[in-house]
C-alpha cells in the first residue's frame, strides 16, 4: 500500500532512519546529564528486549532479569577493574558470561511453567545481591562497597566529550542488539519461539526441540540483558551489590509490559518511560512515584494489555481501515 | 549438640510465621490458582496499621485484633476492587503483572505514609529467655499465637458451613454455583483471609525484622520456599514446609553456608523442589489432560 509515494515498508523504513538521525544529533543539542539520561534509555531498551523475547515471544515470565544485568555490570566491571581489560571488549564478554549464566539456569526452568517460574526467577533475583555481597568472592567483587569504574574518553582524539562518547558507544551496541533481536524474532527461529508459547505439544509435534529452544531463548534474554548490564556499569562507573536488588527486575518487567510485551519496539517505549516516568510522577507526588508506577501497571493491564506498541499497531490498523487502504478483509 | 537444639528451636519459632504466611499464600492458590506476589506487602502494610494504631495509645491486644479485622477488610477489597476483573481472562502475565503492581503500590504508599526510617515494633510477650534459655519469650509466645491461629483455620474450614462452602467452591466452582454457594463471594472471603493470616503473620515477625517497608520481602521468599515444600495445593503441606523452611534456614546459616548466604537456602528449595518434585512433599500430583 502507498502513501505519498511510499510503500508501508519504505515508510518503516524511512521512519527508523530519520529516527537514528535523531538521535544521532541529539547529544549535541541538549546537555550532558540530559546525555546520560538517553544513554540509560537506549540501555534499558537491550534489557527490555531481552525480556520481550523471553516473557513475551516466548511465554516465559522472569521476575528476576536484574539479577542477569547485576551478573553483566560485574562481569564488565571486574574485568576492566582486575584484569584491565578495555571497556568496549567487556561487553561482548558480559553477554557471553551471561548467556552461559542464562541457558544454565533455563535448563532446570524448562520444567517450570508460568507461576512456578516467576516464582522460581523471584527467588534468584532476590537472592542476588546476597550472593553478590557473599565474602568468598569479595577480593573480585568488593563486597557491599562494589566497584568504581573509570568513564571511557572518546577515542581518536575526537572532538567530543565522554558522555557523549559513551552514547555513542551505546548507540552502536543498542543498533547492533536490535538487529540481532528482530533477525532472531521475524524468521524461523521467532516462529518457533511463539510456537512453543501458544502451543507446545504442537510445536513439538512439528519438530520443534522445544526444551532446547527454551533453554536457548532463556540464554539469549539472559545475554540481552547482560549487555545492557555491562553498558549501564560503564555509563553509571560504579557497580553495587545493592543497586540491583528485585526492585530492578520489576522495572524491567513494568517497563516491557508499557512499552508493547509482543514487540521490538515496545522495548524502546518502556525504556522511555521508565526513566521520564519518575521525573513526572514526582511532580504530581514526591514521594510515591512507584505506588504511581503500580497503579500505571494495573490500568495499563485493563485498557491496553498490548502496551504502546500494541496500542499504535491498532491505531495504525485503524488509519488504514478507515482510508480503505487496509489488508484486505477475508 | 546444645548449640543445635537452639538453632532448631529458634528456627521453629520463625518457621511459624514462614508457616502462616505460607498458609495464606496456599489459600489463595487453592481458590484461584494463583501465587499472591503482593502477599507480603500486605502483611508488611497491615502491621504498619497496627503500629499507628498503637502510636495513637491502644492496647496492644486491641490493636492486634483491629488490625487483622482491617487487614480482612482490606483483602476482601483488594479482591473486589483489583483482582476480580481479571478472574475471567486469567491470562498468567496479566496476572502476575498485576501483582507486581499491587506490591509497588503497597510498598510506596507505607514508605510514603510512614517514612522509610526504621521504626520498633513492640512484642506483647515478657523480653526474658524461657525454657532453660533454648527460646526467647517472644519466640515462645509467637509460637503459640502461629499455632492457635493454624489451629483456628482449620476448625474454621472443617467445623463451619461457611468453611464448608469456601471448601467446595475452590474444589468445584461449577457445582458450587448449582448448590447456590456465592463463588465469587468466597473466593473474596479467601483473599480477606489470607489478608488476615498475613497480618499476624506480619505483627508476630516485625519485633524481630523491625518494621520497616521491606520487611516481607525475605520472609515472603522463605514462605513461597515453605509452601512449594509442603506442595502449594496442600494446606497442612504449607504449614509443615513453613516450619521445615525455618528449621533449614536457621541450620544451614549456622552451619553450613554462613549467615550471609541464607537466602540462598531458599533459593535452593525453591529450585530443587520445582525440578525434583513439582507437586511438594504432600501435593496433588497435577495431571493434565492433552
Amino acid at each position: 500500500m502507498t502513501y505519498f509515494g511510499l510503500s508501508t515498508r519504505n515508510w518503516k523504513f524511512f521512519g527508523l532512519a530519520v529516527l537514528l538521525v535523531a538521535a544521532c544529533v541529539l547529544p549535541f543539542l541538549v546537555s550532558n546529564y540530559r546525555t546520560f539520561q538517553f544513554t540509560l534509555v537506549l540501555v534499558n531498551s537491550i534489557a527490555l528486549l531481552g525480556i520481550n523475547i523471553l516473557t513475551g515471544y516466548n511465554g516465559q515470565i522472569s521476575l528476576g532479569h536484574g539479577a542477569f544485568y547485576a551478573i553483566g555490570a560485574f562481569t564488565a566491571a571486574i574485568l576492566m577493574d582486575q584484569a584491565g581489560v578495555p571497556y568496549w571488549a567487556t561487553v561482548p564478554a558480559a553477554g557471553a558470561v551471561c548467556l552461559m549464566a542464562g541457558f544454565l539456569f533455563g535448563l532446570p526452568a524448562l520444567r517450570l511453567e508460568g507461576l512456578y517460574l516467576a516464582l522460581a526467577t523471584l527467588a534468584l533475583g532476590v537472592a542476588m545481591p546476597q550472593l553478590l555481597k557473599y565474602k568468598g568472592i569479595e577480593q573480585w567483587t568488593g563486597g557491599v562497597q562494589g566497584i568504581v569504574i573509570i568513564k571511557p574518553d572518546a577515542p581518536l582524539g575526537l572532538a567530543i566529550n565522554s558522555d557523549q562518547w559513551v552514547y555513542f558507544f551505546t548507540l552502536a551496541v543498542t543498533v547492533i542488539m536490535f538487529l540481532i533481536g528482530w533477525n532472531l524474532l521475524r524468521g524461523r527461529v521467532g516462529r518457533a519461539i511463539v510456537a512453543i508459547r501458544d502451543q507446545p505439544i504442537a510445536a513439538q509435534a512439528m519438530g520443534i526441540n522445544t526444551a532446547m529452544y527454551k533453554s536457548l531463548t532463556f540464554g539469549v534474554s539472559a545475554m540481552f540483558t547482560g549487555v545492557a548490564g555491562a553498558l549501564g556499569a560503564i555509563a553509571v562507573q560504579f557497580v553495587a551489590p545493592d543497586s540491583f536488588a528485585i526492585g530492578l527486575s520489576f522495572a524491567f518487567l513494568f517497563g516491557s509490559v508499557i512499552g508493547g510485551i509482543f514487540s521490538v519496539s515496545g522495548a524502546v517505549y518502556g525504556a522511555m518511560f521508565l526513566l521520564f516516568i519518575p521525573n513526572i510522577s514526582e511532580g504530581i507526588s514526591k514521594a510515591a512515584p512507584q505506588a504511581i508506577f503500580g497503579t500505571f501497571l494495573i490500568v495499563f493491564m485493563f485498557v491496553m494489555p498490548a502496551g504502546i506498541a500494541g496500542s499504535i499497531r491498532y491505531a495504525w490498523a485503524w488509519v488504514q481501515r478507515r482510508t480503505g487502504a487496509g489488508p484486505a478483509k477475508n | 549438640m546444645e548449640g543445635f537444639l537452639l538453632q532448631v528451636l529458634s528456627g521453629l519459632a520463625t518457621g511459624g510465621i514462614y508457616a502462616s504466611l505460607a498458609l495464606a499464600v496456599v489459600m489463595i492458590f487453592k481458590a484461584t490458582n494463583l501465587v499472591n506476589f503482593a502477599q507480603g506487602e500486605m502483611a508488611m502494610f497491615s502491621t504498619y496499621l497496627a503500629w499507628q494504631l498503637l502510636d495513637w495509645g491502644m492496647p496492644y491486644w486491641g490493636a492486634f485484633f483491629l488490625t487483622i479485622a482491617l487487614a480482612f477488610v482490606g483483602g476482601v477489597v483488594i479482591e473486589r476492587v483489583v483482582i476480580r476483573p481479571f478472574e475471567s481472562h486469567a491470562a498468567v502475565l496479566a496476572v502476575v503483572t498485576v501483582f507486581i503492581g499491587l506490591f509497588l503500590i503497597l510498598n510506596s504508599l507505607a514508605g510514603w505514609t510512614w517514612d522509610h526510617i526504621i521504626k520498633v515494633f513492640p512484642s506483647p510477650f515478657p523480653s526474658g529467655s524461657v525454657l532453660g534459655g533454648y527460646l526467647s519469650g517472644h519466640q515462645l509466645g509467637l509460637l503459640g499465637v502461629t499455632l492457635s491461629v493454624l489451629a483456628l483455620v482449620y476448625l474454621f474450614f472443617r467445623f463451619t458451613p461457611l468453611g464448608l462452602a469456601m471448601r467446595a467452591a475452590a474444589e468445584n466452582p461449577e457445582s458450587s454455583r448449582l448448590v447456590g454457594i456465592r463463588v465469587s463471594w468466597m473466593l473474596a472471603l479467601g483473599w480477606g483471609l489470607a489478608g488476615a493470616l498475613g497480618a499476624v503473620a506480619g505483627m508476630m515477625v516485625a519485633p524481630i525484622v523491625y518494621l520497616e517497608p521491606n520487611m516481607m520481602a525475605f520472609v515472603l521468599i522463605y514462605a513461597f520456599a515453605g509452601a512449594l515444600l509442603g506442595g502449594i495445593d496442600n494446606p497442612w503441606g504449607a504449614v509443615v514446609g513453613g516450619f521445615t523452611v525455618g528449621v533449614l534456614e536457621n541450620v544451614m546459616g549456622t552451619y553450613v553456608v554462613g549467615t550471609e548466604l541464607k537466602l540462598s537456602v531458599a533459593l535452593v528449595i525453591i529450585i530443587t523442589v520445582l525440578v525434583a518434585k513439582p507437586s511438594g512433599l504432600f501435593g496433588k500430583q497435577l495431571v493434565t489432560r492433552v
